[in-house]
């Protein structure tokens, strides 16, 4: 029993320990916004990485889900011959819910772990180290870029998949199972409020880019630095934002939808 | 008590220094001495924290207790901003090379001046190539990191290091893994720069036999202490044991072969444990 509060009380020290040095670190990264202003450079190159080269699995990821959302959708409203909200149904799902919430775990799979993987391997080969002994906080020069980089691409890739998911919808709901176009689009024009659905989703995403954007850099600048370390970070990355993303969803959902 | 006198043409001077990492001392209230425009060695056993003495030197880590000055500044009671002034004046090699993996030869070299100055590109380019002419590697400068051997990799990361013309130079282990001409090459640099651009060295090695002959000054560190210290010549006629281990490389002596553990029959007779 002594054993067991012992290992309890050493897991808890050294989870808020942890979260001390992620704080601590996220402080260190937005004191660096504003030097990165000034070499706009840096951050156009972590957007070619981060987001630009996660644009074909959003993409694609995104065609399927619409897809499926419609044909799914169809089979339940045909049951009530409301086949004609498809289209609003299929849009809803994907601005409020999927659009931002696969995203997301898309882009902590696709570039959160690459970014934890890179900055890991950096630190093991004393890339970091080197920066700081030429007296270039790696923090301004490498850190920070990448993070706003995730801040901005995140809901961008996600107004993209939900793009893609709703013309994913209307090829299946409109061209593969007859329902009218005419309704298709109508119904979600009419249907999809800017400021609740489309406002609210791309805050999902932002909180979302932050968070995932955080974890994966912070996990690779504190990974051990030996492969199994880098390794593990990685997949601590994948999980950790994961649970996030899925924890915080929630919780944004209750505090923006509760009151409806 | 601190008997050490600083002698005054020290550039580095370390004084009743300890560290450690977790239970374990590295360091145990020692005190040396860097002369300026002089190389001066650091040897030892591996594990002996010849690598962590330079990081407490370039203000990486923080020391336990004692004090730690570079031409004259305490490196441990500077702010960040007068740390990072002080880190322009240094260079280090670190035993990687630590190039950035994304950046090819060139830009490699470039990186301090680009960070540091607002010099025009042309100017840049010039005392680029004006470094990589000095380790003789101004035909790879397209080249990436990973198409370097080894031995490039140092000798470029040598380049990037006296890119902004330090002081002095730090380095980790420059011999570690070298074949006999990419070990006689990075010899001949560091004592050709270190008389033409009047540089101060510090070299952190275990190679015996090169590191000797270009050191100005030795010390041997083992078990946190000094055990031994002077000109090369003074150190190959040590009468130190654990010098004499060292510089011999006897597998025995005051450094054991073996790893504390218990008695070797009773280990083999006990029985029950996987380990």
């Amino acid at each position: 029993m002594t054993a067991f509060l012992e290992y309890l009380g050493q897991s808890t020290r050294i989870s808020f320990t942890k979260l001390g040095r992620a704080s601590y670190f996220l402080l260190q990264i937005l004191a660096g916004i504003l030097s990165l202003l000034a070499r706009p450079r840096l951050l156009l190159k972590q957007l070619y990485s981060v987001g630009v080269l996660s644009f074909l699995i959003i993409t694609i990821s995104g065609l399927f889900v619409g897809m499926v959302l419609s044909l799914q959708g169809y089979y339940t409203l045909s049951d009530f011959g409301a086949e004609e909200s498809l289209g609003v149904m299929v849009a809803a799902s994907l601005v409020r819910e999927l659009g931002p919430v696969v995203s997301g775990l898309l882009f902590a799979g696709r570039a959160g772990s690459a970014l934890t993987a890179e900055i890991g391997l950096m630190k093991a080969t004393e890339q970091l180290s080197g920066m700081e002994m030429m007296a270039v906080d790696p923090i301004r020069r490498i850190i920070t870029p990448r993070f706003v980089a995730g801040l901005i691409s995140m809901p961008l890739l996600a107004a993209l998949f939900s793009a893609v998911g709703v013309i994913g919808g209307q090829m299946v709901g409109c061209g593969l199972l007859g329902v009218d176009e005419g309704a298709f689009w109508s119904q979600m024009q009419s249907g999809i409020d800017f400021k609740d659905d489309i406002i609210n989703g791309v805050i999902k995403s932002l909180v979302f880019g932050f968070v995932t954007s955080w974890i994966a850099l912070f996990e690779g600048y504190d990974a051990i630095p030996t492969s199994e370390g880098v390794s593990r970070a990685t997949t601590r990355t994948v999980v950790n934002s994961a649970f996030s993303i899925l924890g915080l969803d929630f919780i944004l959902t209750a505090l923006m939808f509760g009151e409806h | 008590m601190d008997n050490h006198v600083t002698p005054p043409n020290s550039l580095v001077s370390v004084r009743n220094l300890s560290f450690s990492r977790g239970t374990t001392k590295i360091f145990d209230n020692i005190s040396l001495d860097f002369e300026r425009g002089k190389i001066t060695a650091i040897m030892g056993p591996s594990g002996t924290g010849k690598t962590t003495l330079l990081k407490l030197i370039g203000g990486q880590l923080f020391p336990d207790q004692g004090t730690i000055c570079v031409d004259g500044e305490n490196v441990h009671q500077l702010r960040r901003a007068e740390l990072y002034n002080l880190r322009k004046r240094l260079g280090m090699l670190f035993q990687s090379g630590a190039l950035l993996t994304d950046m090819n030869v060139y830009d490699n070299v470039a990186f301090p001046l680009r960070e540091h100055t607002h010099l025009p590109e042309s100017m840049i380019r010039t005392l680029v190539l004006m470094k990589l002419q000095a380790v003789g590697l101004r035909g790879a400068r397209n080249l990436m990191p990973n198409e370097l051997s080894g031995g490039m990799a140092r000798r470029i990361a040598l380049a990037r290091a006296i890119a902004l013309d330090p002081m002095m130079i730090l380095y980790d282990e420059p011999f570690t893994g070298q074949d006999p001409i990419s070990m006689g090459i990075l010899v001949h640099l560091i004592k050709s720069l270190n008389t033409t651009l009047g540089l101060t060295s510090i070299i952190v090695s275990h190679d015996v036999h090169d590191t000797s002959a270009i050191a100005d000054y030795i010390y041997v560190l083992s078990g946190g202490k000094i055990v031994g210290e002077g000109t090369p010549e003074e150190i190959q006629h040590s009468e130190s044991e654990w010098v004499q281990q060292f510089m011999t490389g006897a597998a025995d002596g005051p450094v054991h072969f073996h790893y504390p553990a218990k008695d070797y029959v009773d280990d083999l007779l006990s029985s029950g444990k996987r380990y």
